[in-house]
């Protein structure tokens, strides 16, 4: 898992490219007329990369005691709920975790109207000497993350603050790394990643499509381009 | 969203709740140790007030500060208004500053309106005349959501609301009428006939004369004040006689359902259309209405100026 599939050629934006992009799944990839989404992680997969990232955590902070998971809004929300109860699995106390919304926080605000809110919800006891662990579905610009620095400044001063995230589509343009990733996933600029969490989309999958893809009625959170 | 608000009536339901929702998730600002965010930097909001106001002015630049947002207060006593300046020299004015939001308070019903088509930025009404006043309407409607437990997404259907007082003029009870009525509220005013304005057939809402028989089916009461510096002829013979058949006293406070809330926009005249002792009840939302003001008026702030300047 931790190898990622490279696509074949890595040509950007020929509508051919990801059929010849060998699935890491086998699965036949689910087609739509013109758009050929690649399945890149399935319901098994996100399952583990997950249970993976949770043991990292333990290991990487000493048995999770003093940590937070914060999950951004709308999908990292969910990622950071089943990290925080694979950690008590684990660990057999609570994790605190909760979410961060970033929209008031964003440096391309005024390039698209108003967005609507997420929620934040900040666990009780406050993230003042914790251990901060953010979670995000995608990291690809890095700008996100760079907001929700931003916003934990305003919330608080964390002992340390990392990154977790399901996939790294890569180009990065802050210099933001993550601290556990749940598969890297090298992609063209032209493609979108598109993840569905069973909470928020009815199933869990990671798909990869052309960016043309994403003008159908979108299911699932996104990030394709944004320039 | 309209680039502008100038009437809640121009809201459509989705709107509502969008600011209402928004405001939900900034109403937690307030909690925090910094309460700021740095979403409106660089933007600068104008608050225009041509009549006097100390809690909406002061609200609306709470509500720009913690946006981040640089405010100009212009108080007309003082400014080349009180030198004969017209309204739209005034904008003009304002436009040459880069004033990226007005928030305008006037005496003639309609000045936001007109000074909507003068500036470039937002116009956000914030009393005009007798007409309207939609973000007291949205504080209130959010007041009452919160209330009640209502969640975000949801509205305020099979609410029962009464408005009790100087209806005639009062802006605040205009607005409301219409955005609790968007929202799924059953709207009833009540007023002595003198304070009932003459065409209202087009008002979604009920009218009374009676506060007593309406008070044991009013989920929410809403009490106006007497606006004495408007009255130009006797409405009433004695304030006395007003506050004995329509002010909100204990007996009366026993007379509503068990959860029942009581409200009032401010500045109340205690005694005349509501009790001391009403006001300072648990019932009464007249406190969390004005921390709600700077929540709501954030929300409409941040969603009229945080995103893309509107072409339109």
């Amino acid at each position: 898992m931790a190898h990622a599939a490279r696509p074949a050629g890595g040509q950007p934006g020929t509508p051919g490219d990801s059929v010849t992009t060998p699935g890491l799944t086998g699965g036949p990839p689910a087609t739509g007329p013109r758009a050929h989404p690649k399945t890149v992680l399935e319901a098994a997969e996100i399952n583990r990369a997950l249970t993976r990232i949770a043991h990292e955590i333990i290991e990487r902070t000493r048995g999770a005691e003093q940590v937070v998971l914060l999950g951004i809004p709308t999908r990292g929300v969910p990622l950071a709920g089943r990290m925080a109860a694979r950690i008590t699995q684990v660990e057999g106390r609570p994790v605190p975790h909760g979410s961060l919304d970033i929209t008031m926080y964003r440096d391309d605000l005024r390039l698209r109207p108003a967005r609507r809110l997420g929620p934040t919800q900040v666990p009780a006891e406050g993230i003042d000497g914790k251990t901060v662990v953010l979670v995000d579905d995608v990291l690809y610009s890095g700008r996100t993350v760079r907001a929700a620095l931003d916003a934990l400044n305003d919330l608080g001063r964390p002992l340390a603050v990392q990154l977790a995230v399901l996939v790294d589509r890569g180009h990065r343009e802050l210099p933001i790394r993550a601290d556990y990733v749940g598969k890297n996933l090298p992609t063209s600029q032209q493609e979108v990643v598109r993840v569905l969490l069973s909470e928020t989309d009815g199933e869990d999958a990671v798909l990869l499509e052309p960016v043309g893809a994403a003008a159908r009625p979108s299911r699932g959170g996104t990030t394709g381009r944004r320039r | 969203m309209n680039r502008h608000l100038i009437s809640a009536a121009d809201l459509s339901k989705q709107d509502a709740l969008l600011i209402l929702d928004t405001a939900e998730e900034l109403a937690r600002v307030a909690d925090r140790p910094i309460k700021k965010l740095p979403t409106l930097r660089g933007r600068t909001v104008v608050n225009l007030f041509f009549e006097d106001s100390t809690r909406t002015r002061i609200s609306f630049e709470a509500a720009a500060k913690r946006l981040s947002a640089d405010v100009i207060n212009f108080a007309v006593k003082g400014s080349s208004v009180a030198k004969g300046e017209s309204l739209k020299d005034t904008a003009l004015t304002l436009e040459a500053m880069g004033a990226d939001a007005v928030v305008v308070r006037h005496s003639a019903s309609g000045a936001p309106q007109r000074l909507a088509g003068w500036v470039r930025g937002s116009v956000i009404n914030a009393g005009d005349g007798a007409h309207e006043h939609p973000t007291q309407a949205l504080l209130d409607a959010f007041t009452i959501r919160r209330r009640f437990g209502r969640g975000g997404g949801e509205a305020l259907d099979g609410l029962r609301v009464t408005i009790v007082g100087d209806v005639l003029h009062s802006r605040v009870a205009r607005s409301n009428v219409w955005l609790l009525h968007l929202l799924g509220a059953e709207v009833t005013l009540v007023a002595p006939p003198t304070l009932v304005p003459v065409a209202m057939d087009d008002w979604p809402c009920s009218v009374s004369y009676d506060l007593d028989a309406t008070l044991s089916k009013s989920d929410v009461i809403m009490m106006l004040r007497i606006q004495q510096e408007r009255m130009n002829a006797a409405y009433f013979p004695s304030v006395r006689e007003y506050s004995r058949r329509y002010g909100l006293d204990t007996a009366r406070l026993r007379q509503l359902p068990e959860d029942a809330i009581v409200m009032h926009p401010g500045p109340m005249n205690r005694g005349v259309e509501i009790a001391a002792e009403v006001a300072d009840s648990h019932r009464s939302t007249i406190v969390e209405q004005v921390a709600n003001g700077v929540s709501v008026r954030m929300a409409v702030l941040y969603l009229l100026l945080g995103g893309l300047e509107a072409a339109q």
